[in-house]
């Protein structure tokens, strides 16, 4: 028992003994090629590092602002593509592409260069849609167009009609809240006529109408210096037609925004 | 025979109040029975030849449109046409079918020519001119040497242009014969929109040679000229609001106006004088008339009313009075007043809406337009004696007949019509006749005809 226990002790370490000894012997490596040893760098100049060049955000509506974000060391120029051209070492640039549009940072020293770039996506509308309608609060023209009403007047007369008195009540209403908004605002008052009348004529005739228009604002409360009158007779008229329904249209005091 | 002469005697007895007696009228202005001239065509030696027709028209359109003479038919002429005085041979015995003798005078006073007068002559290259040769002769006359009232050399260049020019000057000798000025020469400023907006162009009397004057690229329109010539008054939206400007029409530039404060200054008038002018302004609220200096200075109001008053025209003759439109009758009509002011009277009879009055240059008629007889809108031409009021009416309906204004000869008038579909300018002859469309391009209106 002791002698097959020693002898199976004794093979054990002889196999270790020789696995050992054979492992020493054909595992000498040969050296490594020189380029892989770790030798002395010579002195290169580096390429600029771009530690960052960031789009924030990647994805936006049209019309919406993404932020290009860059830090560079080590570079003697740095300049973004599309338009934006040089640039500092570090910053930001808020962008505004109308679609979707690769932004690309160069950045150059003596060592050469390195380029970063980003993407930033841009979700047009499936259709170009009509820009949107302005509230009566965007401007004052379109507040005047949609708020204040042209009136009417008889044939060779300026005076204003019972049908006009009750426009222009509501127009000097509107009036006096949008010169409240509009501080720096006038408003032109032009007079016309029908074409039947001599130009001459109706170059007084029209400025009548102008006037009489601007004095009947002008009683209700609305400011007189914000008020022009203008005369154009019938050098202007909107309907060129030789009837009454023409007629009538041109023989008008016209409202238009300065 | 030379009672056609008397164009502007007017010895009609003066028939008070209102009245349509055309005839007589436009017979005292116009003329009555015309004298007949025989103008035949001219031939050309050497290289004028190459301008000949041109001279031709030229002559006979002047002649023809002064409207003194009645023109003897072209197609009745004899075949033998005298181009010098020494052409005339006086036959022993006169045979109006001898095809093979001389000219003679009798071949054009006889029937069927039965001319009173003979323009002749002939054009030649000389010295690389122009050269015209032309005589008039007085045809009823029983011998050559009694006969010759022109016998004249006139000199232009080698071109068209020279051919126009002599033709000009040979007509205007022609009519000065007759005392009646020719036209040759004078312009007619008018409102066109043909470059995209209203401006003022100018051309000569016959609608050639038309030009764009200003170029404000705005609303220009309402245009008066000074009786000498050299000003052009009008009314300008290129500041905003109608505005009177002045320009030069010698240097084309603007001379200084001083327009008062007001929503319109309009329609302004120079006196006859030069000195003054006078126009339409609302400084005071209504459109009212003014009087100022020609730089707009020393303003003095002239009329007062809570009306519509525009378009004052001052007597030309006199400097005294003024014509002008006012509504303060009701409709607008046309009134008249002393220089100051006073004595405001009413011309037109209150019918209808009367406008555009225009004094002829003897002072003694307006042309103006009127819608009497017609709705609003539908204007005529009429003529009235501004002593007796009577009137006559040239236009009858065809389109809308607006501001005529009379020629320096105050025998023609021009005028914008939309006869035609468009609104163009027409000439005419005092008595209506002698239609003649001068423009086509764009519309075209405010006629001023002047020296």
């Amino acid at each position: 028992m002791n002698t097959r226990r020693a002898s199976v002790l004794a093979l054990a370490l002889t196999l270790s003994f020789f696995a050992a000894g054979c492992r020493k012997k054909v595992g000498v490596p040969p050296p490594p090629a020189a380029a892989a040893a770790p030798v002395a760098p010579k002195p290169v100049a580096q390429k600029p590092m771009i530690a960052f060049f960031t789009a924030e955000p990647s994805t936006i509506e049209r019309g919406q602002a993404s932020v290009l974000k860059w830090d560079v060391k080590g570079a003697d120029s740095i300049s973004i593509n599309q338009g934006l051209g040089t640039v500092t070492a570090s910053g930001n640039r808020s962008v505004f592409p109308s679609s979707t549009t690769s932004y690309t940072l160069t950045a150059t020293n003596e060592g050469g260069s390195s380029t970063e770039s980003v993407t930033v996506n841009v979700n047009a509308p499936a259709t170009v849609a009509p820009p949107a309608t302005p509230t009566p609060s965007d401007d004052f023209g379109s507040m005047v167009s949609k708020l204040i009403q042209d009136i009417y007047f008889d044939y060779d007369k300026s005076e204003v009609r019972e049908d006009s008195r009750a426009i222009l009540t509501k127009n000097s209403d509107a009036l006096k809240s949008i010169f409240g908004k509009f501080p720096n605002n006038t408003l032109t008052i032009e007079g016309h006529c029908d074409e039947r009348g001599s130009a001459e004529y109706n170059l007084g005739l029209g400025d009548r109408r102008a006037t009489a228009t601007k004095d009947f604002l002008t009683q209700l409360g609305v400011s007189a210096d914000r008020l022009r009158t203008i005369s154009y007779g019938k050098e202007r008229p909107t309907c060129t037609d030789s009837d009454e329904s023409c007629w009538s249209k041109n023989r008008r005091s016209h409202f238009v925004a300065q | 025979m030379k009672n056609f002469i008397l164009i502007f005697v007017f010895t009609l007895a003066a028939s008070v109040g209102y009245g349509q007696q055309g005839s007589d009228i436009v017979g005292r202005i116009v003329g009555g029975q015309k004298a007949v001239i025989a103008i035949p065509d001219f031939r050309g030696a050497g290289r004028a030849a190459n301008f000949v027709s041109t001279f031709n028209e030229t002559l006979f359109r002047d002649i023809e449109q002064a409207g003194v003479f009645k023109m003897a038919p072209k197609s009745m002429f004899p075949l033998n046409v005298p181009q010098r005085p020494e052409d005339f041979r006086k036959p022993l015995q006169y045979d109006p079918n001898n095809r093979t003798r001389a000219p003679w005078l009798l071949d054009w006073s006889e029937p069927p020519v039965s001319s009173d007068y003979l323009a002749f002559g002939y054009t030649a290259e000389q010295e690389n001119q122009m050269v015209l040769f032309g005589w008039l002769f007085n045809v009823r006359q029983p011998e050559v040497s009694g006969a010759q009232l022109i016998g004249k050399i006139y000199h232009g260049s080698l071109d068209e242009e020279g051919a126009r020019k002599v033709a000009h000057e040979f007509a205007t000798d022609i009519l000065r014969q007759f005392g009646v000025e020719s036209l040759a020469g004078s312009k007619i400023y008018f409102v066109s929109n043909r470059s995209g907006s209203k401006e003022i162009w100018m051309m000569d009397y016959d609608g050639s040679n038309q030009k764009q004057f200003t170029f404000y690229k705005n609303l220009i329109t309402m245009p008066n000229v000074s009786p000498d010539g050299t000003r052009l008054a009008f009314t300008s939206f290129a500041g905003g609001g109608p505005q009177i400007v002045v320009h030069s029409l010698e240097t084309g530039r603007k001379i200084p106006f001083y327009n008062q404060r007001a929503s319109m200054n309009a329609t302004a008038a120079f006196t006859p004088d030069g000195k003054q002018i006078i126009y339409s302004s609302t400084a005071s609220g209504w459109a009212q008339l003014y009087r100022a200096n020609a730089d707009g200075s020393k303003l003095e109001r002239l009329t007062n009313t809570r009306s519509i008053e525009v378009e004052p025209k001052i007597n030309p003759k006199t400097g005294n009075e003024i014509l002008f439109v006012s509504g303060r009758g009701g409709p607008q009509q046309v009134y008249k007043m002393n220089i100051d002011g006073t004595d405001v009277t009413r011309l037109t009879t209150g019918e209808g809406e009367a406008s555009n009055p225009s004094w002829n240059p003897q002072g003694s008629h307006m042309a103006f337009a009127w819608t009497r007889g017609y709705s609003p809108g539908n204007w005529n031409i009429f003529i009235m004696d501004v002593a007796t009021r009577e009137y006559v009416q040239l236009t009858q309906g065809a389109g809308r007949n607006e501001n005529p204004t009379w020629a320096p000869d105050g025998r023609h008038m021009v005028f914008s019509s939309n006869r035609g579909g468009s609104m163009q300018l027409w000439s005419m002859l005092a008595d209506g006749t002698q239609l003649r469309q001068l423009t086509s391009a764009g519309v075209n209106e405010k006629p001023v005809w002047t020296k």
